[in-house]
């Protein structure tokens, strides 16, 4: 028995000192005061084109901030991982963000089904989640620890709603796809109808690999709306412009958000002329007057993006983008303590940032009034910004 | 009645690319007994290859057709001797899942390619949309019933008329016969192969200008095309075109006279209860007729 110790002993102690150096050696590295950082995005998979610009954002903000010296001389570090899309994935990945990284806050997921699968773990975990997707769960009702930089379907139907009674607009029909972002779409159109004094007169749906939709629009034409909204995200919203065309409804066609990218342009060639949607303000970041409060980071952010990945950029890198800077603006001072973050973060007022000018409150996780949107007309291949 | 043809011609345009892909479907079935659950990725390539050949390379379109087709053939080519006669014991339910897995496989293909985002092309003829009796109907569908009828006829006399086309027939009805008087029965499978997968590029390839193409386009077009094949009773040439037809006019008229949220729904229960009163399909008969 002795015997056998003492050898066990004389093979354990060499490994033993081993993992102390080691340990000594890795202990100054890991103590060089790095706030972790976690992010979980769609980087790949279907909804990639959200994912994707918001890893690259991320990483952007990241690196311009550690460049300017970090947070109270601490730099951060940004550990990223992959949903593929799958809420399963995405809780995956909160898990191991809080228990394996041990990380400050998390940045993401890129989409409503997963930010809604990993909340509760943020929440149980008392960590801040900022998410950078656009469903109104997230924020509705308000938990402790969940915030969100993405524009509402409300405020998008607000802006259209709005603009539509500036055009003296009262019947409408809507024409949204069969999925979650179109079901939101509509509850939130039927919604607020009543109050912005308009009256729906036709509800029709189309799946989203559908390729032909005049049987729809036929439809709507015999009910006579004065307008058209439709609800969806590419490519089925481009098919709509072209049936209507083809059809030859003069009843103008609203789009929603989902489609404001120059891709949809490229898609409904000719038959985009003309089309009313509401944008964030990135896509006419040139147009804006100059005394609008976003101009400036836009600019930045656009040109800065342009540069380091030579891609063009889109809406959504905007999310993590605004969600780091709101995050490293609740972070100064507080030695990486979560429940001051928390605190800094719901206190935030006024922080102009790529989606719009947040003002968070014990009661408005989201911050973004009406004013992150703005109307859009297509004319001539582009963009213009309506009053 | 101006919307009852409004909804038959949307109906009759959807319905002519149902047929084309059911086509190919059962074109290869009766000729291997295989169901190739990569038949929708084929109109995938196909209307993808027009999008570069034609859009992004700017080859006359005549030219940048039939090079997208023989993108479609060459691939079903490859995809024979590659990935189903390289199998050592081929049971059926090997190679369906064989082409299952190509269909992953050609949509990462088509990703990487392609890029993630749709892509659209112009109408073939740049006409206005015709107006018949207050309905609208655009050149494109012309197009697509003519080239859908050409393709139908052009088959129909291939197999009728040529000794190939015989002798695939014969293959089809009984292999080992076939082979005891010479015919090629390993060829004659490639040969069904590729017509297959070329019916399925030109499907994606007529329709690439009414819809726009994506990577994951084929899914849905092989799932509708293959309802289509069951409905007509697949192996059956004219029982495709039916299907793919009255599938197409079924869906149109259900968005129209019911709700467009039941699109799918009315097309599949219908396809359902044919299944059940009439298992071999509308034209299938128990005995099976080939062509």
């Amino acid at each position: 028995m002795t015997s056998h110790n003492t050898r066990s002993h004389r093979q354990v102690r060499p490994i033993a000192c081993l993992i102390l150096m080691t340990m000594l050696v890795a202990l100054p590295l890991q103590a060089a005061e790095m706030y972790k950082i976690g992010g979980i995005f769609s980087v790949t998979g279907p909804a990639s084109f959200l994912g994707d610009p918001e890893k690259r954002s991320l990483e952007m903000a990241v690196a311009s901030i550690n460049a300017a010296g970090g947070i109270d001389g601490r730099l951060l570090e940004a550990v990223i991982y992959d949903t593929e899309g799958d809420p399963q994935k995405a809780v995956s990945g909160i898990n191991k963000l809080i228990n394996k990284d041990r990380v400050l806050a998390v940045i993401g997921p890129s989409t409503t089904p997963a930010t809604l699968a990993v909340k509760s773990f943020a929440e149980r975990a008392r960590i801040p989640l900022i998410s950078c997707a656009a469903g109104i769960a997230i924020t509705d009702p308000v938990t402790p620890w969940t915030f969100k930089t993405a524009q509402n379907d409300v405020l998008a139907v607000a802006a259209i709603y709005g603009h539509m009674r500036r055009q003296g607009i009262g019947r409408i029909a809507l024409l949204t796809v069969a999925n979650a972002f179109g079901e939101s779409g509509k509850q939130q159109l039927e919604k607020q109808a009543g109050a912005a004094g308009l009256q729906i007169v036709a509800v029709e749906s189309f799946g989203d690999k559908d390729t032909d939709m005049t049987a729809q629009l036929t439809k709507i034409r015999s009910a006579g709306p004065d307008a058209i909204v439709c609800w969806g995200t590419n490519p089925g919203p481009a098919v709509v412009a072209k049936n209507v065309q083809q059809l030859e409804i003069k009843a103008p066609l609203y789009q929603s958000h989902g489609v404001a990218s120059p891709k949809f342009i490229e898609l409904a060639g000719a038959a985009a002329e003309g089309i009313y949607l509401p944008t964030g303000k990135i896509l006419v970041a040139d147009l804006l007057p100059a005394d609008d409060p976003q101009k400036a980071v836009l600019g930045d952010y656009v040109r800065r993006y342009q540069e380091k990945f030579n891609l063009p950029v889109s809406g959504f890198g905007g999310y993590a983008y605004d969600a780091m800077q709101l995050l490293a603006r609740a972070m100064v001072g507080t030695g990486g303590d979560r429940q001051q973050i928390r605190d800094n973060l719901e206190n935030i007022q006024n922080h102009a940032g790529v989606s719009g000018v947040f003002s968070f409150s014990a009661q408005d996780h989201n911050g973004l009034g009406p004013e992150a949107f703005v109307m859009v007309r297509i004319e001539g291949g582009t963009w213009k910004l309506e009053k | 009645m101006q919307e009852l043809l409004q909804y038959l011609f949307s109906g009759v345009t959807n319905g002519a690319i149902y047929a084309v892909i059911a086509l190919g479907f059962s074109l290869l079935y009766n000729s291997t007994e295989l169901i190739n659950f990569a038949h929708g990725e084929f109109a995938m390539l196909g209307g993808l290859s027009l999008v570069t050949l034609w859009a992004g390379l700017g080859l006359p379109l005549p030219a940048a057709l039939i090079l997208a087709v023989g993108i479609g053939v060459g691939a079903g080519f490859l995809f024979e001797r590659l990935a189903i006669r390289t199998v050592r014991r081929p049971d059926p339910i090997v190679l369906v899942i064989i082409t299952v897995g190509a269909s992953i496989l050609l949509r990462g293909v088509a990703m990487i390619l392609w890029g993630k985002d749709s892509h659209s092309v112009p109408f073939f003829s740049d006409h206005a949309p015709l107006a018949v009796m207050g309905a609208r109907l655009l050149p494109q569908s012309l197009w697509i019933l003519a080239i859908a009828a050409g393709l139908i006829l052009a088959l129909r006399a291939f197999f009728k008329h040529s000794l190939t086309g015989k002798a695939m027939e014969a293959c089809a009805v009984n292999p080992k016969a076939a082979r005891l008087i010479g015919i090629p029965t390993g060829r004659m499978n490639l040969l069904a192969f590729m017509l297959s997968t070329g019916t399925g590029a030109v499907a994606g390839v007529i329709i690439a200008p009414i819809t726009m193409c994506s990577y994951d386009m084929g899914t849905m077009l092989g799932l509708k095309g293959f309802c289509a094949a069951m409905l007509g009773g697949l192996g059956s040439l004219w029982g495709a075109l039916m299907g793919g037809f009255l599938l197409g006019i079924l869906e149109s008229a259900g968005v129209g006279l019911f709700s467009s949220g039941y699109k799918d729904a009315i097309a599949f229960i219908l396809l359902l209860l044919i299944l059940y009163l009439k298992p071999a399909g509308l034209l299938g008969a128990a005995k099976i007729q080939r062509f």
